[in-house]
């Protein structure tokens, strides 16, 4: 029993952090149908600048991440993404991954491609002991900053002017500019999520592997693309809830598999992800962008 | 009968066959530039085949490069490399030793199979949600041959493949995918799915059923990119898990998406710039020495290089060099 609670809060502690990954890819992709690969460099830098600040106070370093990361995503969206914004999905796409593969050399070119040790807040790894359950401090940390952020961000979106300008830009980008929203301004507002997101994505990342490598956001960013997948392309509770899912499997798996099996742990996840789609195509949640209207 | 269409065939052919000829009579060194720039041309003329004519973008490709290569090593390995290597393989393939002719046919064959069963998963999902199954389908392939250390030796290089992939057979695979992709893309079916990569509704509205065009050009484009997995194997004597994940899907793809994913004269435009660029870039982010001062290695600079070129091209044109071109001679269709 201790063991399946144990489980549990590590399934969902995971999931949490693939929610708020799925959030940020699900959130251009709705706004633009930009299927951002580059979102997992944005949490890589984000890894980077913390490894950079982790002498500092904190609150200050994770700041500072946020605003690394925001800025980046927004340079992103200003020199690379603008100028294909008309081009099709599959253009965008392509500069994305494209976009992708250049920050991640250029962090090898200057740190190496080697994984870089860093510690931030040592006491978060010890455990609370609820009872007979042990649970990782930085569980619970992880647990109630992204149910904050998510709660944070489904406010934004339905109490903010802004916000449901971007849930309208999401449903017809083209009907919502003709009534007068600004595609740039929501465009722009909808990246800047992103980072915010991507950032403590990677905080969250850091403070559990107390690592830094060039690679760490392909990672994240695929288990956030089939998260959206498997959600529902252009739906944003779907691409929460799948990310969720996604974790959840994830540390089951680790924990019912057999030893010899547990190697194999990604390709199962994936091999439901597959299997998932086969049984609902449009995914979970259908979203809005998941048929080509005529 | 000559047509413009196959004009662009027989101009497409000779740029080949002229590459393959100045790397004949080239320094060793540049010669094993040619054949690899050749084999890489044969994986992506196999992209072309899906990518080109569907529209639908696949970043799993690789995976039918590795799964070609190392069953086509089951069967290519010297006997006693195998026993040492790999001495849990099934008794027929352990015993047996063949060709590259042969170990390319089961190479293809086993790859193509694999690409039927998860190609009917793939198109039924719209385009994007495609794109998105074949990185999952690409995540498991590469975990599973890693993990795989019967067959694969998992995360440590399967060395002894025979070193047969010279100029000649880089040229003639590069030649025969290319007429392939030629043949497939003006053929009925390449025209229909080109129909649906314009306009999937229409398409689908006159007839077109876009699922079955979409399947047959997965199961083609994933023979020929596993011909050229096979290709590469055979090339470098080692096969590696890695040698087939995400720099190859990048690499491979950046050709395709440089020429434009439209013509086949811009896969092959697109692949023998990248790959010179990438050579070049190669040598110079190796560290070198200019008038006595030493520029160190730096790693990196050469992905990045390609990255911007390839950044480059799509923000000033955004459907590659050539777009929907392709070289064509003046001929009278009389």
């Amino acid at each position: 029993m201790i063991y399946v609670i144990q489980t549990l809060v590590d399934a969902v502690s995971v999931g949490a952090v693939y929610a708020l990954s799925a959030l940020g890819i699900g959130l251009l992709f709705g706004v633009m149908r930009l299927v951002n690969f580059a979102q997992g460099e944005f949490v890589t830098i984000g890894i980077y600048t913390l490894m950079l600040t982790v002498g500092l106070w904190f609150p200050l370093a994770a700041i500072l991440t946020v605003f690394v990361v925001v800025l980046l995503a927004l340079l992103a969206d200003r020199l690379a993404f603008k100028p294909v914004r008309d081009a099709d999905p599959a253009t965008m796409l392509i500069t994305s991954f494209a976009l992708s593969y250049l920050l991640q050399n250029v962090l090898v070119l200057i740190f190496g491609a080697r994984p870089i040790g860093f510690n931030i807040i040592p006491e978060l790894g010890l455990p609370v002991m609820i009872g007979e359950i042990r649970i990782p401090r930085l569980n619970i940390l992880t647990i109630c900053v992204a149910a904050g952020l998510l709660t944070g961000i489904a406010l934004f979106l339905r109490r903010t002017r802004i916000g449901i300008e971007m849930r309208a830009a999401a449903v017809d980008f083209r009907m919502a500019r003709l009534l007068g929203i600004k595609g740039d301004r929501v465009i722009a507002v909808a990246f800047a999520l992103t980072g915010v997101l991507s950032a403590v994505v990677a905080i969250l990342f850091a403070a559990q592997t107390g690592t830094a490598a060039p690679t760490y956001g392909l990672q994240l960013a695929l288990v956030g693309f089939v998260a959206t997948v498997i959600g529902g392309m252009g739906s944003l509770v779907g691409a929460v809830f799948g990310g969720m899912i996604v974790g959840v499997v994830t540390v089951c798996l680790q924990a019912l598999l057999p030893p010899e099996l547990r190697v194999f742990r990604e390709a199962f996840v994936y091999a439901v992800v597959i299997a998932i789609l086969v049984l609902r195509p449009d995914g979970l949640f259908q979203g809005v962008g998941s048929r080509e209207r005529v | 009968m000559m047509t413009r269409r196959w004009s662009t065939f027989a101009l497409l052919s000779l740029a080949i066959l002229v590459v393959a000829g100045i790397g004949w009579a080239g320094s060793d060194i540049f010669q094993r530039f040619v054949i690899d720039m050749l084999v890489k041309l044969v994986v992506v003329l196999g992209l072309a085949v899906f990518v080109g004519n569907s529209g639908v973008f696949s970043f799993g490709h690789a995976s039918f490069a590795a799964l070609g290569a190392y069953s086509s090593a089951w069967f290519t390995l010297p006997v006693a490399a195998k026993k040492i290597f790999l001495p849990q393989l099934p008794a027929f393939a352990l015993s047996t030793q063949v060709g590259l002719p042969t170990g390319a046919a089961i190479g293809v064959a086993f790859a193509s199979l694999v690409g039927l069963a998860i190609g009917v998963i793939i198109v039924q999902l719209s385009g994007l949600g495609a794109s998105i199954a074949t990185v999952a389908w690409l995540a498991i392939v590469t975990t599973v041959l890693a993990n795989a250390d019967a067959y694969t030796r998992g995360t440590s290089s399967l060395v002894g493949l025979p070193l047969a992939t010279g100029i000649g057979a880089a040229l003639v695979s590069a030649l025969l995918a290319l007429f392939i992709a030629f043949l497939f893309k003006t053929s009925r079916y390449g025209l229909m799915l080109q129909a649906s990569r314009e306009d999937e509704v229409a398409a689908k509205a006159t007839g077109i059923s876009v699922r079955a065009v979409r399947l047959w050009a997965f199961v083609l484009s994933a023979a020929l990119v596993a011909l050229g997995g096979i290709l590469q194997g055979h090339f470098r004597g080692v096969l590696t898990v890695s040698q087939f994940y995400f720099e190859f899907t990048y690499l491979t793809l950046a050709m395709l998406v440089i020429g434009g994913i439209r013509s086949l004269s811009g896969a092959v435009i697109g692949t023998f710039l990248v790959a010179g660029c990438a050579e070049m870039l190669r040598i110079v982010s190796g560290g070198f020495e200019i008038a006595g001062l030493m520029v160190p290695a730096l790693p990196g600079l050469r992905e990045i290089g390609l990255a911007l070129m390839m950044l480059i091209v799509l923000l000033a044109r955004p459907r590659g060099i050539m777009g929907s071109r392709e070289f064509t001679w003046p001929v009278k269709t009389g």
